[in-house]
């Protein structure tokens, strides 16, 4: 490859600098527009998925948690997989409007809103498993220590209880973020709009909202806040859940790795949902100029460093296992890589380990079509990584008298599939309802959005004579 | 029908009925193109001495605090302080909870421990810091909602949302004249300059509907149907009192039908030949004292023991046999006189002997398995031997 100048060069974050008018439009125009074809194709897909979901979750919660494949010694399975890959998921969005904001990586305001979105549809999609997965879930009431007439608290002692808190301080918290980010574009939206029904929402939606710089000082100071204390939520959150299984005593779950381990694949995979997403919605609403080439040649370098991350965990699980000379260690590890859930393994080592290493090359980083093949595949890998550890871990355990294979039923493939359908809708219809650029923050980025002179309070040349 | 429906929707839509206008000004308002104009424009309004005035802009522009002579954002004290107050919670609750109002070991840690406290003390923390930053960012500090401020609805903020920058000055402000801001303004580079008037329901004592006091309200009195409507529902419907779901299980309570029987009963009777814990059937029922062969006591002397079997003779053979054993107990005269435990048959007897009386009877003394258990009747036997004991006791036995 040669030399080239634009490697150095900091390349504009939006092309071609179009007037602040038009980003508005462009921004603006999918909540404007009645939905397309595509769009309804893909809504009828999704809302079907749904409805599979949701006869499966009515199954679940009429019959009970019998409908599932677990049982002895596979008691945990799709439900915890499925609620740790989208919680996972939902990773992305913080890092990205968060820790991206503090290291002022200003390409992140392309993408920030709608990986903002993501976070907090994939932290609900997340938060129904464990809930349905309690058996009883109208008690999911006592899951928050609630006065009864037994006296008794939640045990504040169990991974179990931190998760709770964990994912629901996470949820509040990215969820009170997207919002405040929201009105003022809010307010853009509803000086734009012709219509009276859409003003009134937006009007009553955005607060008020005045753009007063007064009001935008504090408001800038306060996303810092939420930045900085979202920053180390982000992490926690997989970190407790990491340790839903780390602090028990399962081979293959007791490890200490497993806290970065889990933050690095949460990332990992929310990133190659984002950008998954992001090819398809870039294009469809044409805004390649606004969600660059360059921005997801940036999302490749982030998933090409978080897989590697992940692939080195991997490698330490296996050097620990034999270093420790602990044969139920060793056991579980070898079972994994050659047992009966070998494919299992070699799928997510492959998919999230082995292909990812194509974004060592720029050719492929900034081509589309590859790009969205290997992100799909990292979706599918991280959704194995978590099966892996899951059901390979418990199904042979200490006692082989009572080792067992994990086999889903139809119910546990329905939620599956209904947890995507879930996501995706809620996705959808944000699309066409909200601005899923921050119309503010990108035109604060634009090329001479920015005052190129600082003054002071002074009364115009009156001091000088 | 539908197709009426529609047209009524669109035009309610399309109507324009923007809320008319007083004729009392707010503030002069103008416009600018460029972030530069704007900044050195609100840094001569400030330098002039102006204090009610705001700058309007899409978004922040960089610098514009300095210009405008606003001081740092204060909002940083309020997270501070609910993100202490979010800790100092999680930890007091976290320790009342699992170290004073129900103790409860687990994994034998302290009952409060605090590495395993920090992570939802953490949680906590960032969830009170958050919404009070929030919560603090729009209504303490930004006084949303403003839904009625006199700028909206108006075409300088359509302007100011897109792409122009703006700045309005107060008309309360002291320095407030209509000629002299126009000049300011003008000669700034303003390309407009606009009047804005209150709204008739800015100045009219009435409630508007978007009064804080009036949403507060709606929000107070939704909240607390919510809650009201959901607990005599659970309570109607279900019979559940607030807090008591855990009552509610899966169970059959005692003298409920049940369809899960064939007999409808939700009792049922025990199967054939059960046997009830702590009742095994007694080998030698009525059979005579030579054949019993009973092994020794189980129980092991103890000062407990002891205790056990003084209690049980007191309560269930002191009344004829005395509380000595001697035979002479309250119900002298009612009863035939029980001979002494103290004699040579009995002190020679084995303990099995002992328990054969008690649990077989023996002439007209009746069977006292039913009153007491196995091991409460081997206690008594201790008891017994301690107290032939006592009666015969050597002088050297005695403790010191
Ligand atoms: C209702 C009065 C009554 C009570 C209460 C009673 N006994 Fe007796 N007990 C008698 C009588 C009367 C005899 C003598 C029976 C006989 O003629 O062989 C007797 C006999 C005995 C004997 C055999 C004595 C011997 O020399 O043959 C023993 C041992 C004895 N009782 C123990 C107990 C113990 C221990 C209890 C308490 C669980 C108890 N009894 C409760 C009335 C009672």
């Amino acid at each position: 490859m040669s030399l080239d100048a634009t490697y150095t060069k900091e390349l504009p974050l939006v092309e071609n600098n179009p007037p602040l008018k038009e980003l508005d439009e462009i921004i603006a125009l999918p909540t404007e527009t009645k939905p397309n074809k595509g769009w309804w194709i893909a809504f009828g897909i999704s809302s079907t998925a749904l409805l599979i979901g949701g006869v499966s979750l009515f199954l679940t919660i009429y019959y009970g948690i019998g409908m599932w494949g677990n049982n002895q010694p596979v008691g945990w399975a799709f439900g915890i997989v499925n609620f740790v890959f989208w919680i996972g998921i939902g990773h992305a969005g913080t890092l990205i409007s968060a820790i991206l904001y503090l290291f002022r990586q200003r390409w992140r305001t392309g993408i920030a809103r709608f990986a903002e979105a993501m976070t907090i549809f994939a932290v609900m999609t997340a938060g129904i498993f464990p809930i349905i997965h309690t058996g009883r879930p109208w008690l999911a009431g006592y899951l928050i220590p609630l006065p009864n007439q037994n006296g008794v608290w939640v045990n504040f002692m169990s991974p179990l209880l931190w998760d709770v808190f964990a994912v629901s301080t996470y949820f509040t918290i990215s969820f009170l973020f997207w919002g405040i980010g929201l009105i003022p574009d809010l307010a853009t939206l509803r000086d734009k709009t012709t219509s009276k029904i859409k003003k009134n929402i937006y009007k009553v939606l955005s607060l008020g909202w005045t753009n007063s710089n007064r009001n935008w000082s504090t408001y800038e100071r306060a996303y810092l806040i939420l930045a900085g204390i979202s920053t180390p939520l982000v992490l926690s959150v997989h970190t407790i859940v990491s340790f839903d299984f780390a602090v028990s005593v399962i081979p293959g779950w007791h490890t200490t790795i497993f806290p970065p381990y889990f933050v690095a694949g949460a990332i990992f995979s929310g990133f190659g949902m984002v950008a998954t997403v992001l090819i398809i919605v870039r294009k469809v609403f044409n805004m390649q100029h606004i969600i660059t080439i360059d921005h997801l040649e940036k999302m490749n370098k982030i998933l090409l460093a978080t897989g590697m991350m992940v692939g080195f965990a991997y490698g330490i699980e296996f050097f620990i296992a034999w270093y420790s000379a602990n044969t139920f260690e060793q056991f579980t590890f070898i079972n994994r890589a050659f047992g009966p859930y070998a494919w299992a393994y070699w799928i997510m080592v492959s998919c999230n380990v082995i292909f990812p290493q194509l974004f060592w090359f720029r050719k492929v980083r900034r081509s589309i079509p590859i790009t969205m093949v290997l992100v799909i595949l990292v979706n599918v890998g991280m959704w194995f990584e978590r099966f892996v550890i899951i059901v390979t871990s418990l199904h042979r355990d200490f006692l082989p008298s009572s080792w067992a294979m994990f086999t889903p039923t139809l119910t546990d493939l329905g939620l599956l599939l209904g947890s995507f359908g879930f996501f995706f809708t809620f996705l959808l219809l944000f699309l066409k309802t909200l601005p899923l650029v921050s119309m503010s923050e990108i035109k604060a980025v634009v090329e001479g959005a920015q005052p190129t002179i600082h003054p002071h309070p002074h009364s115009n040349g009156q001091h000088k004579d | 029908m539908i197709k009426k429906l529609l047209d009524k929707v669109k035009e309610f839509d399309t109507k324009d009925d923007t809320e008319p206008r007083s004729k009392k000004l707010y503030g002069l308002a103008a416009l600018y193109n460029t972030p530069n104009e704007i900044i050195e424009a609100a840094a001569v309004v400030a330098g002039k001495g102006y204090e009610k005035f705001d700058v309007y802009t899409p978004y922040p522009l960089h610098g514009m605090d300095d210009a405008m002579g606003l001081g740092k954002p204060k909002i940083g004290f309020l997270s501070f302080t609910f993100g202490l107050i979010g800790t100092c919670s999680a930890l007091l609750m976290i320790g009342w909870m699992m170290g004073i109002d129900y103790p409860n070991i687990i994994g034998g840690k302290p009952f409060f421990a605090l590495p395993s406290s920090i992570p939802i003390t953490f949680e906590l923390t960032v969830l009170l810091t958050g919404i009070a930053t929030v919560l603090g960012l729009l209504i303490l500090f930004s006084k949303m909602p403003k839904l009625n401020s006199p700028l909206n609805d108006t075409e300088f903020m359509n302007n100011v949302s897109s792409d122009k920058y703006g700045i309005v000055i107060r008309t309360n402000d002291d320095k407030f004249t209509e000629d002299t801001v126009k000049n300011l303004y003008l000669s700034t580079g303003a390309y407009d300059v606009q009047e804005i008037f209150y709204r008739e329901s800015n100045l009219t004592t009435k409630t508007p509907i978007f009064e804080k006091k009036f949403i507060g309200a709606i929000i107070g009195t939704a909240v607390i149907t919510a809650v009201v409507s959901y607990f005599t529902i659970n309570y109607v419907l279900y019979d559940i009192q607030p807090f008591d779901w855990m009552w509610m299980q899966a169970r059959i309570n005692s003298q409920s039908k049940s369809d899960f029987f064939p007999n409808k009963s939700g009792m049922c009777p025990p199967v054939n030949g059960t046997v009830a814990k702590g009742f095994l059937p007694y080998d030698y029922k009525g059979m005579p004292d030579s054949s019993v062969k009973l092994l020794a006591n189980p129980l092991a002397v103890s000062k407990s023991v002891l205790e056990r079997g003084q209690d049980r003779f007191n309560i269930y053979c002191s009344p004829c046999h005395g509380y000595f054993g001697e035979g002479d107990g309250r119900m002298k005269g009612l009863f035939p006189k029980p001979p002494t435990l103290h004699s040579v048959k009995v002190t020679s007897w084995t303990d099995g002997n002992i328990y054969h009386v008690i649990t077989n009877g023996q002439n007209v003394m009746p069977s006292y398995a039913e009153q007491v258990s196995r091991d409460d009747r081997w206690a008594i036997i201790h008891y017994i031997r301690a107290l032939q004991k006592s009666k015969n006791a050597k002088e050297e036995e005695l403790p010191k």
